[in-house]
């Protein structure tokens, strides 16, 4: 295993009355993309706010590089972060902004013009470098931010929601771009973000958080494959929890079949039967919601390789579906006893 | 009946068709709700400010004291030659750009608690002391001044209380300094403080996290940004101070004369209005070549 780059034990945190964080503790390795995710009010910014220095927790002990810095200052500390609205210095330059943390650090001149330079390639916004931040774009306001994060070389790179405010395709691009850069500098990553997907996708650990705690901490696949309780199976793909004999079962809309009454299915599957109640052509795939006889409601998604053309006479007939029983997978019920109150994330 | 429908009924009518019409040319609108107040500010405001500069190129009869319309400049030929008038005016604008200079150093820590610091209460507290004095009478407050400055005042009393010389500030111009200083803060403080919150926490938190500390960050973010806020007070308290005649005729001793003094004097005393109306001009001067650095500045941003 890789030394770690932080290290929280205990962590705690309290607003007033709320406990945003709930004795947190994990350890992150040196080079690793990681990702707290989780909803609104889960805790995620407050931790990541713990990290960078901007709040000191109540309890608990935070490590960076083997060094406690839960006393650190934010500017003493190898951290830096790039935030929510990116909080570019609207009177300086582009460049100005990038250089900021260089010059405060004392560098000399051609070694800040340097990495300036560098920085600003490497976010692809070489030769911008005389506007204003209300010159650019969202997307390219991003890019500085990142920019100017980067160019000091912490050990650990706090993102705050960072695609947040972009349109669908250039948030796409932004986490391609993101996913390189972390490669190309080998730096550690600490990715908040609400979006299932952009966790899934990025990430090489995901920390599942809601009301302050981890429910669940593990790689993509864990999580979407073997999502620990309800709340995670909920909250990374789509809920498709079924009762059956008293026990909870969880099966991913993707793996079941959706056949005609009449279609054989492949020998050993679980079959259930039902009502198609709703159709939704989504270009790629169709979803459709089935009401099942024996009770419940399951999702089941199909890949659109035909022609879509049959998939709305589906609606009110009687289907079948069948998913061979290593899909399905047992869950207990959520440990929902956080706190009753949430903070704001 | 629909919703629209009885809508459009309600507007139907006189009221609607006047309404229609204005949707229809917005110049009307603009017209109906700026002409009362600009007819105001071109009559009284701008065809004065006319009169003044003509005025000021006329010359009035020494035996009489009556005005002849004789085009001529010997009246701001005299502003600039007699060093007499040169020195009420060099006082002016430096008294008035010392008391801004203090107020805008006097503010800025006032506004930055209030701004970012204090609780909503503290805020509201604080709020409320620097409008209060507002409330009373300019010539209260000058008064109160001189109560305190006079050599046998409260702060000569105070000195002597703990076995200090006591100082001799009451009618002079550090009298002036103090007072103009005291009088226009709140008017510093209020745009200063408007500035500063409207500066994000993230800011700060940004330049933090790059590795700034308290003080680096109030230097390169803070002050930058509040910067309009700033010199959009020092519109009022350079203006307010370059204007003004009561306080240097009351707390001012014998070379404390304002500009405001000499124009008083010679429209009241002398008669000589050509001359007041020459020497009335260099303020106006002034502030508008003062306003012209300030939209520079982007103060106007701020106000």
């Amino acid at each position: 295993m890789r030394p770690a780059a932080l290290r929280l034990a205990g962590v705690s945190k309290r607003y007033g009355r709320v406990l945003a964080v709930d004795d947190v503790s994990l350890a992150i390795a040196e080079g690793e993309f990681f990702t707290l995710l989780g909803p609104s009010g889960s805790g995620k910014t407050s931790l990541l706010r713990l990290i960078a220095g901007f709040e000191r927790p109540d309890a608990g002990q935070i490590e960076l590089g083997g060094k406690d810095v839960t006393a650190v200052p934010p500017y003493a500390r190898a951290t830096n972060t790039v935030f929510q609205d990116y909080a570019l210095f609207p009177h300086m330059t582009v460049a100005a902004n990038v250089e900021y943390g260089l010059k405060v650090r004392h560098l000399p001149r051609d070694e800040r013009r340097r990495r300036v330079a560098e920085g600003l390639t490497m976010v692809r916004l070489a030769g911008l470098g005389y506007r204003r931040p209300n010159q650019l774009s969202g997307g390219q306001r991003q890019r500085v931010a990142l920019a100017r994060a980067i160019v000091n070389q912490p050990e650990v790179l706090l993102l705050d929601e960072p695609l947040g405010a972009l349109d669908l395709k250039l948030r796409v691009e932004m986490q391609a771009e993101l996913k390189r850069i972390q490669r190309e500098l080998g730096i550690t990553f600490i990715y908040v973000t609400h979006d299932q997907d952009e966790a899934l996708t990025m990430s090489d650990r995901v920390a599942v958080l809601n009301g302050g705690r981890i429910e669940q901490l593990g790689s993509p696949v864990d999580l979407y494959e073997h999502p620990a309780n309800e709340f995670v199976a909920g909250f990374i793909g789509v809920s498709n929890l079924i009762e059956r004999d008293g026990r909870r079962l969880v099966v991913r809309p993707e793996r079941i079949r959706l056949l005609r009454l009449e279609e054989t299915p492949e020998p050993g599957s679980h079959l259930e039967d039902g009502v198609v109640q709703d159709v939704t052509y989504a270009g790629m795939v169709t979803r459709y919601a089935v009401q099942l006889d024996r009770g419940g409601r399951l999702l089941v998604v199909q890949q659109n390789t035909e022609s879509a053309a049959r998939a709305s006479d589906f609606r009110g007939r009687r289907v079948r579906l069948a998913w061979r029983p290593e899909q399905a997978f047992n869950i207990s019920a959520a440990q929902s006893e956080g706190p009753e109150q949430q903070a704001n994330a | 009946m629909t919703v629209g429908a009885l809508d459009r009924m309600r507007t139907a009518g006189r009221v609607g068709r006047i309404q229609a019409l204005l949707w229809r040319r917005p110049w009307m609108r603009a017209a109906l709700l700026l002409g009362p107040g600009l007819t105001w500010f071109v009559v009284i405001y701008l065809a004065s400010l006319v009169l003044l500069l003509i005025t000021a190129f006329w010359q009035i009869n020494p035996f009489t004291t009556a005005i002849e319309r004789v085009w001529n400049i010997d009246n701001f030929r005299t502003l600039v030659t007699d060093g007499t008038y040169r020195l009420i005016i060099l006082r002016t604008i430096g008294l008035a750009t010392a008391v801004t200079i203090t107020d805008a150093v006097l503010a800025f820590p006032f506004a930055y608690y209030m701004a970012r610091v204090a609780s909503r209460r503290v805020q509201t507290a604080l709020f409320a002391a620097v409008l209060l004095p507002l409330w009373a009478s300019y010539l209260a407050r000058v008064y109160a001044w001189i109560l305190i400055l006079n050599h046998d005042g409260v702060l000569n009393w105070s000195l002597l209380l703990v076995h200090l010389p006591p100082a001799s500030l009451g009618y002079t111009n550090w009298a002036m300094w103090i007072v103009f200083s005291y009088i226009w803060l709140p008017f510093m403080i209020i745009p200063t403080y408007a500035a500063l919150e409207r500066i994000p926490p993230s800011y700060l938190e940004a330049a933090a996290d790059l590795g700034a500390r308290q003080g680096r960050s109030t230097w390169d973010i803070v002050l930058p940004l509040a910067l309009p806020g700033i010199v959009a007070g020092s519109i009022f308290t350079f203006s307010l101070t370059l204007g003004d005649y009561v306080t240097p005729l009351l707390v001012g001793g014998a070379g404390s004369s304002f500009i405001g003094n000499v124009v008083y004097g010679n429209v009241g005393i002398a008669h000589n209005i050509p001359f007041a109306a020459a020497l009335a001009v260099v303020p106006v001067a002034v502030m508008a070549l003062y306003l012209l650095g300030a939209r520079r500045l982007g103060a106007f941003e701020a106000m």
